[in-house]
């Protein structure tokens, strides 16, 4: 019992920060590109701009900050035969995030207050500096969790590490594929939630010069990281088709070893039957995506033990929403770059209505995403060398630290948006106009 | 050669002691908060706000680096830490989600007083906690109570040993510590001569509060901890270093040099921070862990701090430049 509460406290604080930190690094680059925009140009709207979005951030990236130091701990408190394990073997990539994640602390703290104390110059480079940083810490950190996919750089011998290589080990198969998937999700997520914020004001004044330009940056962040996103996607899925074949049989919901396997679209995956009906399928798709052959064989669920398999029926439908979502935000940015190359990226109202309705579709593929990854890998907590039952803290009752957190990022949750909102969203120019 | 073991211990004391003393001070402020009273207690808050905001951040990375050493350098100890001592750790992280949240929607949140009184107290309040459960973890890991397994009632295995007049007591100590250190900044950061010398008190009361403190702790403390800290060879240069660092700063502080004043103050609490590390060497956690048995494989120590190393070499020349912009030097220019 205490295993599940423990996944589930894991869980609810990873899915809190991944908000948190993927806000982290995409914002920085808004309010970076909009104070550019003000230095060349001098509109007041940029200056604005620059200067709304940076008082977000301030609020999100400490919510950030501190959520991600409650993680770093957790993994002591939840999983402490985890972190002696794997510890000196990941550590590499933590410690290079601690740096990572100082430099942005300092240089957020610079470009915040600095407003009046830096030159212009000086002030860029400090937000400069958080985006970088922000990209690197979330990469340092993403290797670290591809080690638990693909596990490299040491040996085991009698139950002890040994040979520890911590280059090997985070420079795992998986990490390449997880680092860019996760950065463009970042940028994408961010870019097209800010933007459907705007295109709602614009719904109400398509003129409105500030959410014009709020837009245009926004949309130009978010969309070319969703319009690569499922080349890089298809490159962790073939990580994944690689080393984790349970991961991926159950993410497409395939039972049977077979040739030709399919490509899935919907469909509940049903366990005992150990067949996947109400699918749309697409004969060889699964085979080729994975093997780059519509004839490969691919290793279905029959062929894993039983007890190896993870929950297959959340991990296949958070995979479908993972892929639905992308895809949709692959089309928008098409769109997007018809409209623009006609001029008449402000005249569609379909367009402003479809970015508005699609704001928060990015965090809940990041979320979908996470659950694929983290869901898909169980039972283990590192594949194929530790099972996350063997992995957790001997301390009974789990529950109530589970409760208390609970009760804690609900409430932070709920402030954090109505901070944004009063602080932000509703004193925005065109918003208090009704 | 040195011990790669010995470089990397004496690495995370030097971090711990930045966190003590930057990290350490912007809790002290929030107590400060809750504590300000008199005729200028807003102006008090709107300095300690203005002080901590933009750097409270980047002194709180401290602590995660301390914690990325102890994890990947000694993984044992980090495991056995966030098994027995679970419960302060989790109260330690409740007081700092509190008081970051906290402090940043005091500061950013909708300008509505009782939204900021409010988020107001939930600082001050984390940040009075928070010091007294990181100082009685480290009490518990001095103190060698900690079970090397865990066999026995929930109370006996994860409460009683951290919970001890001695861990007790050294919690107090940090957190009036704390207090301490930033009364001595606030002082020097006051916007006026009447919040100067507020603090000014407050930092002379927390000043003997402190040597209270220390003598209390070292009464409570058990006969192999206590013979460490008065009888071991470095001892008494140490004490002696401590002593005169603590008359130092209470003179300075009653001749009004705030600046010398904030000098010596940190000097004492770096010295008293050494004085417990150089007690603790060579355990990890006391009576059972040294550090060299805690150790991660000797390669990995080395890549550790290879990339301390360098991770210095950009990161401290970037704190100088935010500490010079935003310090009470810099706000004078």
């Amino acid at each position: 019992m205490d295993v599940l509460y423990a996944r589930w406290q894991m869980g609810l604080s990873l899915a809190f920060h991944i908000v948190f930190a993927v806000i982290g690094m995409a914002m920085p680059v808004m309010m970076v590109a909009a104070e550019v925009a003000w230095l060349r140009t001098r509109r007041p709207e940029y200056l604005d701009l620059a200067k709304r979005w940076a008082r977000g951030t301030a609020i999100l990236f400490a919510v950030g900050a501190v959520s991600g130091t409650v993680l770093s701990l957790e993994l002591g408190l939840l999983w402490p035969t985890f972190m002696e394990f794997a510890g000196p073997v990941i550590g590499m990539p933590f410690s290079l995030e601690g740096f990572a994640f100082f430099l942005e602390a300092i240089f957020l703290g610079l470009y915040l207050y600095g407003w009046d104390k830096l030159r212009p110059q000086a002030h860029v480079f400090a937000g400069a500096m958080v985006s970088l940083a922000g990209a690197l810490s979330g990469a340092f950190v993403v290797t670290a969790n591809a080690w638990m996919n693909t596990p490299t750089g040491f040996r085991l011998v009698e139950g002890r590490v040994v040979e520890v290589d911590p280059f090997a080990a985070m420079f795992n198969p998986a990490a390449g594929g997880q680092v860019v998937h996760m950065l463009l999700a970042a940028y994408a997520a961010v870019g097209v939630a800010v933007a459907g914020i705007h295109a709602r004001l614009l719904l109400r004044d398509t003129a409105h010069p500030f959410h014009r330009r709020a837009f245009v940056i926004a949309l130009a962040i978010g969309l070319p990281a969703a319009l690569v996103q499922p080349v890089s996607g298809d490159w962790a899925g073939r990580v994944v088709a690689g080393t984790q074949p349970a991961k991926l049989a159950a993410l497409e919901g395939q039972f049977a070893t077979e040739a030709y396997a399919p490509i899935r679209i919907g469909g509940i995956p049903d366990v005992d039957a150990r067949e996947t009906p109400y699918a749309l399928e697409i004969s060889g798709g699964l085979s080729f995506l994975a093997h780059g052959d519509p004839s490969a064989v691919v290793t279905g669920l029959s062929d894993i033990p039983r007890e190896l398999w993870p929950p297959v029926a959340a991990v296949h439908l958070a995979f479908q929403v993972m892929v639905t979502i992308g895809g949709w935000l692959s089309f928008l940015a098409l769109w997007a770059a018809v409209l623009w190359w006609r001029g008449k990226l402000f005249e569609s109202r379909a367009f402003l209505s479809a970015s508005f309705f699609s704001s928060t579709l990015g965090f809940i593929a990041v979320e979908a995403g996470w659950m694929v990854t983290e869901l898909g890998r169980q039972p283990w907590i590192v594949q194929g060398v530790m099972r996350t039952s063997d992995a957790v803290t001997p301390m009974p009752g789990l529950v109530v630290p589970f409760v208390v957190f609970t009760i804690i990022y609900l409430g932070l949750g709920a402030v954090v948006v109505t901070s944004i909102r009063r602080t932000v969203l509703e004193t925005a120019p065109g918003a208090a106009a009704r | 050669m040195i011990d790669p073991v010995v470089l990397l211990s004496f690495v995370l004391v030097l971090s711990l002691t930045a966190y003590a003393l930057l990290g350490g001070a912007d809790y002290g402020g929030g107590v400060w908060d809750l504590l300000a009273a008199g005729p200028t207690a807003d102006r008090q808050r709107a300095t300690i706000a203005r002080a901590i905001g933009p750097v409270w951040e980047a002194n709180h990375v401290w602590f995660i680096v301390a914690i990325v050493i102890v994890f990947t350098g000694f993984p044992r100890a980090f495991a056995e830490i966030g098994t027995y001592l679970h419960v302060p750790l989790l109260l330690v992280l409740i007081g700092i989600v509190l008081r970051g949240s906290a402090f940043v929607f005091r500061a950013y949140g909708p300008p509505d007083p009782r939204f900021d009184l409010f988020w107001g107290r939930v600082f001050a309040g984390a940040s009075t906690a928070t010091p007294l459960f990181l100082g009685v973890i480290v009490g518990a890991i001095t103190e060698g109570r900690l079970p090397a397994a865990g066999t026995g009632s929930f109370a006996s295995v994860f409460v009683q040993p951290w919970l001890t007049p001695f861990s007790v007591s050294v919690g107090i100590f940090a957190l009036v510590m704390f207090g301490y250190l930033a009364a001595v900044y606030l002082a020097l950061e006051a916007s006026d001569p009447d919040e100067r010398s507020a603090f000014r008190t407050r930092a002379l009361l927390s000043g003997v509060a402190v040597g209270v403190l220390a003598a209390t702790v070292l009464v409570l403390a058990n006969s192999e901890v206590r013979s460490g800290l008065i009888a071991s060879p470095w001892a008494v240069p140490l004490h002696v270093a401590t002593a005169a660092s603590a008359i130092a700063g209470f003179c300075l502080l009653w001749l009004r040099h705030y600046q010398s004043a904030r000098l010596a103050a940190a000097a004492q609490v770096s010295f008293i921070l050494w004085g417990w590390a150089l007690t603790q060497y060579p355990y990890a956690i006391r009576p059972h862990l040294t550090l060299v048995d805690a150790a991660a494989p000797a390669n990995v120590i080395v890549i550790l701090l290879q990339i301390l190393g360098v991770g210095a070499v950009i990161l401290l020349p970037s704190l100088l430049y935010l500490f010079r912009i935003f310090g009470p030097r810099g706000q004078a220019a």
